[in-house]
């Protein structure tokens, strides 16, 4: 069994957004794995020691991807791969024709990746990439079997589970509560560091003119400040009363 | 600059989803004078193409398959490309839905256009379509645009309002080809109790760690339950067992817009802040003053929550009544 993982490498959750010259600013921020990507990679995981196989994970990214990289390895991965070049700074239809140039030459049959990314959040890439390679995906899974050539997904659409079954190769995306992501141990951490990482350019996937972007990003920007609001006095029972004839009064729509 | 602009309707228990009002409204904007097309799926519809016109469709396709009943990204993606084919609209809206965020993906990567997704806000500045999206869960915002002339965006429910554009529109039936569809759903278990959903919701009653237990969500429900609202969970309570992660609100979990939110027993980390510091009015209650939820409430109870909620349900319940 061929399996994928596709990664992002993100700031920390509990970190605090800082603007410069109209862009997020990565300086002095916190990196890492994407959590929804931590599902897809141990999922992943449990699937190869139940099947066989071997678990690739790939990104692309700068250097310091190399970190989320070297995390998932010592969480168990097997492989990793690394796609880096200046030339391809691109939206997410050119990520996804990368990551589908590199996962095609080396073959695949079941390719995880997050529901969606925690920063840029825009949930495009990994289903993008089912369609560049022509095989079908499950969205948004929170439950996973795979048996022979087929997956049986429960497939979370907006509080409804949906038992969803697709033919292999198929891509998944990970939502929470898919499962529960193991830390690396000491020994993955350093059985990782020699664990083979290749680093993919362009031109190693015989991509560059054919590449363009199809969105830009005008300005990145902070949301006005919220004014901290009214703390309530009195007894309860008055704080309760007030709280209830101010909600009334801004006609608010209940049920 | 005038477009032809096609939207994506979606419907939920026969009826048009809020989102959908949303999508009408912003492509009315980003038509620019130009034509508004619908496409409607389903069978029995004479009421909602009453519904787009009013909305400013003009034109509204009806598309009738069996393989479109129970949504499957094959054959949605099927039927979408045939109508895009059909109607070589200059922008494509839909709902950033379950069905949305799962098929557009596909649809963009297919035609090879650009696409921008969960969008709260669509606006258009010298010719060029904008969406206006958050990142970081709300911490941040990003404006994007298009490079080539077709635009391509999801919407965000709760964030655009509706404005009436009356027309009546021409219906077109329309036939699509589906084949080969690789994904099938075998069942579809319904979890939302209430039927609310927290995405949509118009209240929300949040639950944290103060909850102590999945037995202290009770209470919220019966408040959630008198103002017809839906109950959600910070990452704190989630993962301490108290209810299942369907409910999260957070960066890690759902982003939810209510008109109303009201935390109880959450401190407010900020990844819990940026899943709900967008909702219109915020109601804190908890023990601790110096909480940070404190911060971004517009109203703060400072107390036990298993005292206050439950007067509190109480006190809406008369409220209402005399209403």
């Amino acid at each position: 069994m061929k399996i994928w993982v596709c990664i992002k490498q993100t700031f920390d959750t509990e970190e605090k957004i800082v603007i410069e010259n109209g862009k997020v600013d990565e300086k002095d921020a916190e990196f890492i794995i994407n959590p929804y990507d931590e599902y897809a990679i141990e999922e992943a995981l449990q699937l190869r020691d139940e099947l066989g196989g071997e678990v690739t994970v790939i990104t692309v990214g700068p250097d310091r991807a190399e970190n989320a990289l070297r995390t998932a390895l010592a969480m168990g991965a097997d492989k990793a791969a690394l796609i880096q070049d200046p030339s391809l700074v691109g939206d997410e239809c050119v990520l996804a024709r990368m990551l589908a140039e590199a996962i095609r030459r080396e073959g695949f049959d079941l390719i995880l990746g997050g529901n969606f990314a925690v920063d840029s959040g825009s949930g495009q890439v990994a289903i993008r990439l089912a369609e560049e390679l022509d095989i079908p995906h499950i969205g948004s899974v929170t439950g996973l079997n795979v048996n022979g050539r087929q997956a049986i997904a429960k497939r979370d659409a907006e509080g409804d589970t949906e038992a969803v079954e697709s033919t292999l190769p198929v891509l998944i995306t990970a939502q929470q509560g898919l499962n529960e992501p193991r830390y690396p141990s000491l020994p993955g951490i350093m059985r990782a560091k020699r664990k083979p990482l290749e680093r993919l350019s362009a031109q190693d996937l015989g991509l560059s003119d054919s590449l363009k972007t199809k969105t830009l990003i005008i300005e990145e920007y902070l949301p006005p400040e919220k004014e901290a609001g009214k703390i309530l006095e009195g007894d309860l029972d008055q704080q309760v009363q007030e709280l209830v004839e101010a909600l009334c009064g801004k006609g608010l729509s209940f049920n | 600059m005038s477009r032809t602009v096609l939207v994506f309707t979606e419907q939920k228990d026969g009826r048009l989803r809020h989102v959908t009002y949303e999508s009408l409204t912003a492509a009315c904007r980003v038509a620019e004078g130009g034509e508004v097309v619908a496409v409607l799926f389903g069978s029995r519809q004479s009421e909602q193409v009453e519904e787009v016109g009013k909305y400013g469709a003009s034109r509204v396709y009806v598309v009738s398959h069996d393989d479109l009943h129970q949504y499957t990204p094959d054959a949605y993606k099927q039927a979408m490309l045939q109508i895009i084919g059909e109607v070589d609209p200059d922008a494509i809206i839909m709902g950033h839905t379950a069905i949305g965020k799962d098929v557009a993906p596909r649809v963009a990567a297919r035609l090879g256009l650009g696409l921008i997704t969960d969008c709260t806000d669509v606006c258009t500045d010298s010719g060029e379509v904008i969406g206006v999206r958050p990142i970081y869960a709300g911490k941040a915002f990003q404006k994007k645009k298009f490079i080539g002339k077709k635009s391509f965006v999801t919407i965000r429910a709760n964030n655009i309002e509706l404005q009436e554009n009356a027309q009546t529109p021409a219906v077109i039936p329309f036939d699509v080809t589906i084949k080969d569809v690789r994904s099938v759903v075998r069942k579809v278990i319904r979890r939302s109790a209430s039927g609310v959903d927290l995405s949509e919701a118009n209240v929300i009653v949040s639950g944290g760690r103060g909850v102590k237990s999945a037995e202290g969500f009770r209470p919220l429900q019966e408040l959630a339950d008198v103002l017809g609202g839906a109950v959600g969970a910070s990452r704190g309570a989630c993962d301490a067992g108290y209810c299942d992660y369907a409910l999260q609100i957070g960066q890690t979990g759902k982003v939810v817009t209510p008109e109303l939110y009201i935390a109880c027993g959450i401190s407010g980390a900020i990844q819990h802040l940026a899943g709900m510091s967008r909702s219109k009015i915020v109601v804190a209650i908890n023990k601790d003053p110096e909480a940070p939820i404190f911060q971004v409430a517009d109203y703060g109870i400072v107390g036990d929550l298993f005292q206050v909620v439950p007067k509190l349900t109480e006190a809406f319940k008369r409220a209402l009544e005399e209403k």
